[in-house]
């Protein structure tokens, strides 16, 4: 009884959350630009292929994910791997400074961002976009790196220097393997965080340098273009199956260390 | 990993590149959401060679904050009458050379000489229209004529309302008969409490996105621009357009180019091709809205250039134009927002 | 290591994009403009002392609020559900659960305007019943909805991740020394996975609260929230000073909240959840 309720909520949930993503898959294959059905069509996905307008949008998009996670990525490992060798109140400080943008809301950081490129006259586009995204992103790099960090011995890194190894070869060599996990996780995060921000973009960007959050709330308000749904079925099955092939190389993995242990 | 590394590096340089070579013989356009057909966008990139950065926005007023802030660079606006007369106050445009645009006589005199820009020197008209009540006669029996059916009780949740603070206003003090631009406190608190009146009748304050809700039958009556409304009657002729009796918003949309623009010449050509009255058809037959120049309307299918709704007879409305009103932004957005918190 | 120059970069990041546009963000506050002399003035904070300002603050209190309640009503039974024994494929079940996630924000927000039209596919389905339209968009109702719709899954993860770290010898300890499954609940398991309850609450609580698109996009214009009021200070009526002091007030707000919920320590261990 207590189980069959338990699985009904589950079944609701999962319903409730994959309610619109079935309409969107739906309405990419609608014969008609209206919201009723009028037959199936892959109309959509031939019209995609035409549209530059959210072709630039895509591209953009892309380039800054790329872009802004890579140098996220940067910047944050160097951070995480200094930040765990300080103490005290400079630690403190770096974390307080690390928290603030993940505590603030999008749109504060998105407005005061905005503030900062006008008043020293960047010109809004490709630049203040990346250069967002990296602010916003780097700080989940860092903390998806900072766990493993704690857990390594600071003495392996010490005795590769002891035994001649330059710092940045014992960094590789000893560092690095522990903390990858940790840093490609974060740099994941970074990248799905660009790929998904709407708020932030929205107030940094401007002359014709759209992205696809972007594109879609400008036409979400004036009836969204059915291209739109088609591009968004493909992203997303991309990922679908970008997470199961990662998913199952995993489950392969540990199968295959199982045997050898 | 390195090698994953080098993938994503060379999948970068190459989509970077894709965007840089791009950027050197370019016009960059800001122009209304659904307001152009964007196949005459890439006719203009075959004939000139040069490519079309097209960007929207959906009022007037966030196209000036982003445009006045000056980071933005565009080369052609497409804004309406009153802000082009608030931005050539503010000395954000640029003076059109309008030997260069041939094409320029092709525009009617009607729309030449017009208060916003009174020497023709930094505007070239786009389109021109009224603003009006769209209705579902499917929905609604009786004749709709006047501002005041949009406050009829009867019509509960079945109205939408225009959510821009200026076109709202405008219906309100019409309604009660005023001008307007007008600056009269007392008539503006009038209006105000009018529109608080309308606000539980009002089933959501809509932009573009209201057009195809309409056609859908979604609510009874919609507060619309002529061109929109002739392309929602297209979909759905059960829809009928009226311009109110007690008047309305006659206004005219038109080309100019900023101040900072990048590409003065290329924002020439483009303004050039936007009037050519073939591709001056294409654009009215897609968006609705009516041409300012008679050679174009003459393109037209029979049906669209002799719509009562995109070519009413100016001479039998009530109709005024919109000023620049700078000095009126405070109220009118603390008017607008004491609306929207007001409770339904 | 003792290359402290390593992190430069990243001191250096830190001060131009978030320290100088923070204080930015005061400065505007603090100024307004008068015949092109910039002076400093409270003007923006005492216009937002005003019965019509605070009035949308305390609505967008009130929505957030309701909204963290519902999500967390909703998420903690079900994070005990995943981690219960009887679900064997947890991982499958929680991937399904952030899959979602993976489509854009926007189009899913989007999609639920499709779904609850007046003339939208659940009214169609109703009409096809014999059951009469139900007007479910274009209300507080509906906002409350897409907050809860969007931010759900902020409040699941980390409840999930806290119930799961518990050591189970603990809970059978309880059982062994007598007590029944809601004293174990209350002194054990939920004490332990309060951590992960006030991060959830924090990253459901502070998106509700600042949302502007939503609002937009389910509210039909009828309602207008803090977000709102601040976006269009700076898209539509172009006033920074009174769209900063809104943005400083709103911070002020936040950090209160978050100091109130918790102590620096839990709140550390809740953003290593992130």
């Amino acid at each position: 009884m207590m189980n069959s309720l338990k699985r009904i909520y589950l079944g609701i949930i999962i319903v409730i959350l994959y309610a619109p993503i079935l309409v969107l898959i739906t309405f990419s294959f609608n014969e008609s630009k209206t919201t009723s059905w009028q037959g199936f069509s892959f109309k959509w996905y031939i019209q995609l292929a035409q549209n530059p307008s959210i072709q630039s949008a895509l591209r953009y998009t892309l380039i800054v994910a790329f872009v802004s996670s890579i140098i996220a990525t940067i910047i944050g490992v160097m951070a995480a791997v200094m930040i765990n060798n300080l103490r005290g109140i400079k630690r403190q400080f770096i974390m307080a400074l690390t928290y603030i943008p993940l505590l603030s809301p999008d749109i504060v950081i998105g407005i005061s961002l905005m503030m900062l490129f006008s008043t020293i006259n960047v010109p809004f586009g490709l630049t203040t976009l990346i250069l967002s995204h990296v602010t916003f992103s780097t700080p989940y790099v860092i903390l998806s790196i900072m766990p493993r960090l704690m857990l390594l011995n600071p003495n392996t890194y010490e005795a590769a220097l002891d035994l001649g190894a330059t710092p940045l070869y014992a960094f590789r060599k000893v560092i690095l393997p522990e903390i990858l996990p940790g840093v490609i996780s974060g740099a994941f995060i970074a990248f799905t965080m660009s790929i998904d921000d709407f708020v932030v973009s929205f107030f940094n960007t401007a002359s014709g340098v759209n992205t696809l959050s972007i594109q879609i709330y400008s036409m979400a308000r004036r009836g969204v273009s059915p291209e739109i749904n088609a591009i968004s079925t493909l992203i997303f099955l991309t990922i679908v199956i970008i997470l199961t092939i990662v998913n199952i190389k995993a489950s392969r993995k540990m199968k295959l260390e199982g045997v050898q242990k | 990993m390195k090698k994953c590394s080098i993938l994503l590096l060379g999948v970068m340089f190459s989509l970077a590149g894709c965007s840089g070579e791009a950027n050197n013989n370019v016009v960059k356009v800001y122009n209304w959401g659904d307001y152009i057909d964007e196949s005459t966008n890439r006719m203009f990139e075959e004939e000139t060679g040069i490519k079309v950065i097209y960007e929207v926005f959906p009022t007037n007023e966030e196209m000036y904050a982003k445009v006045s802030n000056g980071n933005a660079t565009y080369d052609v606006l497409i804004p309406s009458d009153y802000m082009i007369e608030k931005m050539i106050n503010e000395e954000l445009l640029t003076k059109i050379d309008m030997t260069k645009i041939q094409n320029y006589q092709e525009i009617d005199d009607d729309f030449k000489n017009l208060p916003y820009d009174i020497n023709n020197e930094y505007s070239v008209p786009y389109t021109w229209g009224t603003m009006g009540i769209v209705y579902n006669t499917s929905m609604i029996d009786e004749e709709i004529d006047e501002w005041a059916d949009m406050w009829n009780p009867k019509y509960e949740n079945q109205i939408f309302m225009y959510d821009s603070e200026r076109d709202a206003i405008m219906v309100a003090l019409k309604k009660l008969g005023y001008s307007m631009n007008t600056k009269d406190p007392s008539q503006l608190e009038q209006a105000k409490q009018e529109l608080i009146a309308q606000k539980p009748l009002v089933l959501a304050y809509v932009g573009d996105e209201g057009k195809g809700k309409m056609e859908n039958g979604e609510a009874a009556m919609m507060l619309a621009w002529a061109g929109d409304a002739e392309l929602m009657i297209g979909n759905n002729p059960d829809l009928k357009y009226v311009i109110p009796k007690e008047g309305t918003n006659y206004f005219v949309d038109a080309m100019v180019i900023p101040k900072n623009s990048e590409n003065y010449d290329n924002a020439l050509k483009y303004i050039d091709f936007m009037c050519r009255p073939d591709i001056a058809a294409l654009n009215m037959e897609y968006i609705g809205y009516s041409t300012p120049s008679s050679a174009a309307r003459e393109l037209l299918p029979d049906e669209m250039k002799n719509s009562e709704v995109a070519y009413p007879d100016l001479d039998l409305i009530n109709k005024e134009m919109f000023t620049d009103p700078s000095s009126m932004l405070e109220t009118y957005s603390r008017i607008w927002t004491e609306v929207k918190a007001a409770s339904k | 290591m003792n290359r402290k120059y390593l992190i430069t970069p990243y001191a250096l990041w830190s001060f131009i994009f978030v320290i100088v546009p923070l204080f930015l963000l005061v400065i505007y506050s603090f100024v307004k403009t008068v015949d092109g002399q910039v002076i400093f003035s409270l003007e923006s904070y005492t216009k937002f002392f005003d019965p019509l300002y605070i009035d949308v603050l305390l609505r967008s209190l009130r929505l957030a609020f309701i909204t963290t309640i519902i999500c967390f009503i909703m998420a903690y039974p079900l994070a005990m559900i995943l981690n219960s024994r009887e679900f064997s494929n947890k991982t499958m079940i929680l991937i399904l659960i952030i899959l979602p996630m993976w489509m854009n924000s926007l189009m899913r927000t989007y999609a639920w305007m499709i779904l609850l039209e007046n003339k939208g596919v659940i009214n169609n389905i109703l009409n096809f019943f014999g059951l009469p339209t139900k007007q479910f968009l274009y209300s507080e109702g509906s906002i409350i909805f897409g907050m809860i719709y969007n931010f759900f899954p902020f409040m699941i993860l980390p409840i999930y991740t806290s119930l799961t770290k518990i050591d189970n010898h603990l809970i059978e300890a309880s059982y062994d020394l007598g007590a029944n499954k809601i004293l174990t609940f209350r002194k054990i398991i939920f004490p332990l996975s309060f951590p992960g309850v006030i991060t959830g609450v924090i990253m459901v609580f502070m998106p509700s609260l600042t949302t502007f698109m939503i609002t937009r996009l389910l509210g039909g214009g009828q309602v207008i929230l803090i977000g709102n009021m601040i976006e269009e200070q700076f898209t539509r009526t172009n006033n920074w000073g009174f769209g900063s002091a809104l943005s400083m007030i709103l911070m002020g707000i936040i950090l209160v909240s978050i100091m109130f919920f918790s102590k620096n320590e839990t709140l550390a261990k809740g953003g290593s959840l992130i």
